[in-house]
């Protein structure tokens, strides 16, 4: 595979990373210890389940807006279950509730996609309003503080425990592994399979697609339905690790999610995209969000940086391909 | 007898052409219908005993009522280069769709490699080694040139699992098929036309191919390269694949066929062995009536300033040292290979490319253009040879594209756009310019390629330019049209105007032209006189290098 171009973005978005890092660590020394990086990590596992989910979507040459709205549903819907009718349940319970619901949800957006041919920014722009719509009006729209005790163990399970000079301890939380896993499944979908190479071919010329025996409406339900899925993992896991169930949680940081995956060369017209990219997308904007702070700049600011970032870390890469194109244009005279 | 037409709307196309004698059918098949087809017939008597690879016989096909094929039969040969030409909507397209199983017939029979089948899907199609090459290559720009090649195998395979090594090794296998070398791993983005479409038919070949189809093969390629493509096609042919080439460059056409099919209004005119044809027979054939072009004569008005004096023109990297007059009434050619500047030089003078040194004037004025707009308001206009991407909004309707340059002038009181100026101008050009149309009111999409340059044309006349440029003004448009075009083009000289014409359409530029300037590596190498060449010398200097 010739990675050239998408190797470019990478490694500036790699480079800004290691530059940022070094600057904040050099004005504070307390970006370099192990409490700091625990808690980045911990910041980066929500948002790096939901990238994955709109990694997909956007190589596929589609956006989803309404995965934040799904797993809200699915948090919502789903510690209200359990604490109505099964409050002992174990945690992987809970998990399987939550991203069955966010499967449903994605099919639906799968349906009216595939089955209508509609734009996918109108169908989940429409979706997002009434998920999130539906869990306030029939679900409920006051916080669930009182949550399974299977939820209250599961926030306080440890991976690594490091002891901290001032006597206390940090510790890393095991939820990472769900988004390390979701990556290393996504990775081998996109590379691996047939399935994945669909959503490239999908995203890269969708009719070309159809006529090379890709089946497209298989292939979008799989989409939205792993979006879905995604995002119910990640609503538990925002639940769980918050030790609340919110409604008015999640919805609202769509953009922020998009953002890291498209800082990570995933581009808006489809076709190209990595999951290391995105990794290092969702790491960038991790913490971009969580250092401003160690260096004195008010975190109202955080949204004016990231905003910068974004239209840097895309603009950039999107220049020098315009310039490459327009040079072949002209030396082959299509002008 | 074919079944009636069962609905006739007001637009549809009449056709009234006398039905021509179907020489070259090898047997009479009886007219049969669908499901009347028994499945073990014995092959048709052929006379040389073989059976063709591909026998279509009484072809129906109508869309909504309109008739697109009727009567049509298509045999084709094993290892034989077959041509099939025609002008635009004249059911090529449709009869190649049959084939390719993705239009169902309407009535007819369809046998191929011996079998008939009474319904024919693409996947049939494809199993019998049938390979369409659509003008888009259906190819992925984000995938490399080896998943491109080796993709549908693995699809074809029901592959779940993609194996990167076998990928590679099949694509390598395929180049090596066809002689060709290309970079494996580029992004197929980068390959240039001709590259993508060498891509194309190893891929088809992949998968077997026995006939492979190619839809205007050559519109977009330079002379070599075509020159290359033809070689490749005589190699495969030496290995027993038949090709059906679908064109309408008539030298291309008579160059590679070995035998020729014509099709006029979605019926057979005639078919039979390139010897046979010619290019005069094969434009009266496909025109219906015979078409013989004059050249311009120009005659110079005494004492006129030029309409364009360009001087020592450069563009950094592009254009060297430019100098050119042009006088109003002319109409200079400007020829060359693609990458010679030809091109660079219209955008150069559009106001698209940066001007390093060198200076232009119009009627004697000298002018300044560094933008768009400032060639527009010294009077330039510049019809692209993209028209679809840069010459017309498709999705808006005729009457506004045509008036898009000049809405501001079409006000009314209040300064609100007057629809009645609107739809007399729109009027005048649908009608000045013989734009085929139901209704000014359609897309612009709606058109054939003729039609669509005729409203970019219109577009630029609207707002009445002292200098027109062209660039491949007849690109992809049939020849009827192109002749109505070439007819236009010589009477807005006469009325004054100067055109530029940037063409490598040799005859073009010899009927159309007063002078021919030949541009390489960015300079004007030489001035030719029409009248003082031929063909085959100009062709032959704009190959040399």
């Amino acid at each position: 595979m010739n990675l050239s171009f998408l190797r470019k973005t990478e490694v500036l978005v790699a480079l800004t990373i290691v530059l940022f890092c070094i600057i904040v660590g050099i004005i504070n020394p307390v970006f370099f210890t192990v409490a700091n990086v625990f808690d980045l990590l911990r910041s980066s596992i929500v948002m790096g389940i939901f990238a994955m989910g709109v990694l997909l979507v956007i190589i596929s040459g589609g956006i989803d807006v309404s995965f934040t709205a799904v797993a809200v549903f699915a948090m919502y819907a789903t510690v209200k279950l359990l604490n109505a009718y099964w409050v002992e349940a174990p945690m992987w319970v809970a998990f399987i509730l939550a991203g069955a619901m966010g499967l449903g949800l994605g099919f639906i957006n799968a349906f009216f996609i595939s089955r209508f041919n509609l734009p996918t920014l109108i169908v989940t722009l429409g979706t997002l309003s009434m998920f999130h719509g539906f869990v306030l009006f029939a679900i409920g729209n006051s916080i669930i503080r009182s949550m399974p005790p299977s939820f209250t163990a599961f926030a306080r399970s440890t991976l690594l425990e490091v002891p901290l000079s001032n006597g206390g301890v940090s510790r890393l939380h095991p939820a990472i592994f769900l988004t390390v896993v979701a990556a290393l499944l996504t990775w081998l979908l996109l590379d691996y399979t047939m399935l994945g190479r669909g959503v490239y071919a999908l995203g890269g010329a969708r009719e070309a697609a159809g006529r090379a025996g890709f089946n497209i409406p298989r292939i979008q339900y799989f989409i939205y339905g792993t979006v879905g899925l995604l995002s119910g993992i990640a609503g538990i896991t925002y639940a769980a690790l918050g030790r609340q169930a919110n409604p008015q949680d999640i919805v609202g940081s769509e953009l922020n999610v998009i953002a890291a995956v498209v800082l990570g060369g995933a581009t808006l017209t489809g076709g190209r995209g990595t999951v290391i990219g995105t990794v290092l997308g969702v790491a960038l904007v991790v913490i971009m969000n969580n250092s401003l702070i160690l260096l004195g700049i008010p975190t109202t600011w955080q949204r004016v940086v990231l905003g910068v970032i974004i239209i840097l870390g895309t603009g950039m890469p999107a220049l020098q391909a315009q310039r490459a194109q327009r040079r072949s244009q002209i030396t082959e005279g299509i002008a | 007898m074919p079944p009636p037409t069962l609905h006739h709307r007001n637009h549809a196309v009449p056709i009234h052409l006398p039905r021509r004698t179907l020489q070259a059918m090898p047997t009479e098949l009886a007219p049969l219908y669908s499901a009347a087809i028994a499945p073990d017939r014995t092959p048709d008597l052929v006379p040389d005993g073989a059976e063709p690879f591909v026998q279509l016989a009484h072809i129906n096909k109508s869309f909504a009522g309109v008739r697109a094929l009727e009567d049509v039969h298509l045999t084709i040969e094993r290892g034989r280069i077959h041509c099939l030409v025609g002008e635009n909507g004249c059911g090529k397209s449709t009869l190649i769709k049959v084939l390719a199983g993705v239009y169902p017939r309407d009535s007819g029979t369809v046998r191929i490699n011996g079998r008939d089948y009474e319904k024919m899907s693409p996947i049939d199609s494809i199993r019998e080694g049938i390979q369409v090459i659509y003008q888009d290559f259906s190819l992925f720009p984000n995938f490399t040139v080896a998943e491109n090649i080796a993709l549908n195998e693995q699809l074809a395979d029901n592959k779940r699992i993609v194996n990167w090594k076998q990928v590679r090794q099949v694509a390598q296998d395929a180049l090596k098929q066809i002689d060709v070398s290309l970079p494996l791993d580029a992004r197929v983005e980068e390959m240039s036309v001709a590259n993508k479409q060498l891509i194309a038919i190893s891929k088809a070949l992949r998968q077997n191919a026995q006939l492979i189809v190619m839809d205007e093969p050559t519109s977009a390629l330079t002379e070599r390269e075509v020159r290359n493509l033809f070689a490749v096609i005589r190699r495969l042919q030496a290995r027993g694949i038949a090709f059906l080439f679908v064109s309408h460059k008539l030298n291309e056409v008579l160059e590679i066929s070995e035998t020729i099919m014509v099709m006029r209004n979605g019926h057979n005119v005639s078919d039979g062995d390139r010897a046979e044809y010619d290019h005069a027979r094969l434009v009266f054939e496909m025109t219906g009536q015979s078409i013989r072009e004059k050249s311009y004569a120009y005659t110079p008005a005494p004492g006129a300033q030029p309409r364009l004096a360009v001087d020592q023109l450069t563009v950094h990297g592009m254009l060297q040292d430019i100098s050119l007059r042009l006088f109003p009434g002319e109409i200079v050619g400007i020829t060359g290979l693609l990458g010679s500047g030809r091109t660079e030089l219209a955008l150069a003078l559009f106001g698209m490319l940066p001007i390093a040194s060198g200076t232009i004037a119009m009627d004697g004025k000298p002018v300044r253009i560094r933008t768009i707009h400032d060639a527009i308001s010294h009077g330039i206009g510049y019809v692209p040879e993209d028209r679809l991407s840069e010459g017309l909004f498709l999705e808006q309707s005729i009457g506004n594209n045509i008036v898009v340059r000049i809405i501001d002038r079409l006000r009314g009181a209040l300064g609100l756009t007057d629809k009645r100026q609107v739809t007399q101008q729109v009027d005048h050009w649908v009608d000045a310019l013989h734009i085929k149309t139901g209704s000014p009111e359609l897309a612009a999409k709606t058109l054939s390629g003729g039609n669509q340059q005729r409203v970019v044309l219109a577009k630029w006349l609207a707002s009445n330019p002292r200098l027109l440029i062209l660039n491949g003004p007849t690109v992809g448009v049939d020849i009827g049209s192109k002749n109505e075009l070439h007819e236009l083009m010589k009477a807005l000289a006469q009325e004054g105007m100067g055109l530029l014409v940037i063409s490598d359409d040799i005859p073009e530029l010899l009927q159309v032209c007063n002078r021919i300037l030949l541009m390489r590596h960015g300079r004007i190498e030489e001035e030719i006189l029409p009248m003082a060449t031929n063909e085959n010398e100009l062709a032959a200097k704009l190959i040399e290098d």
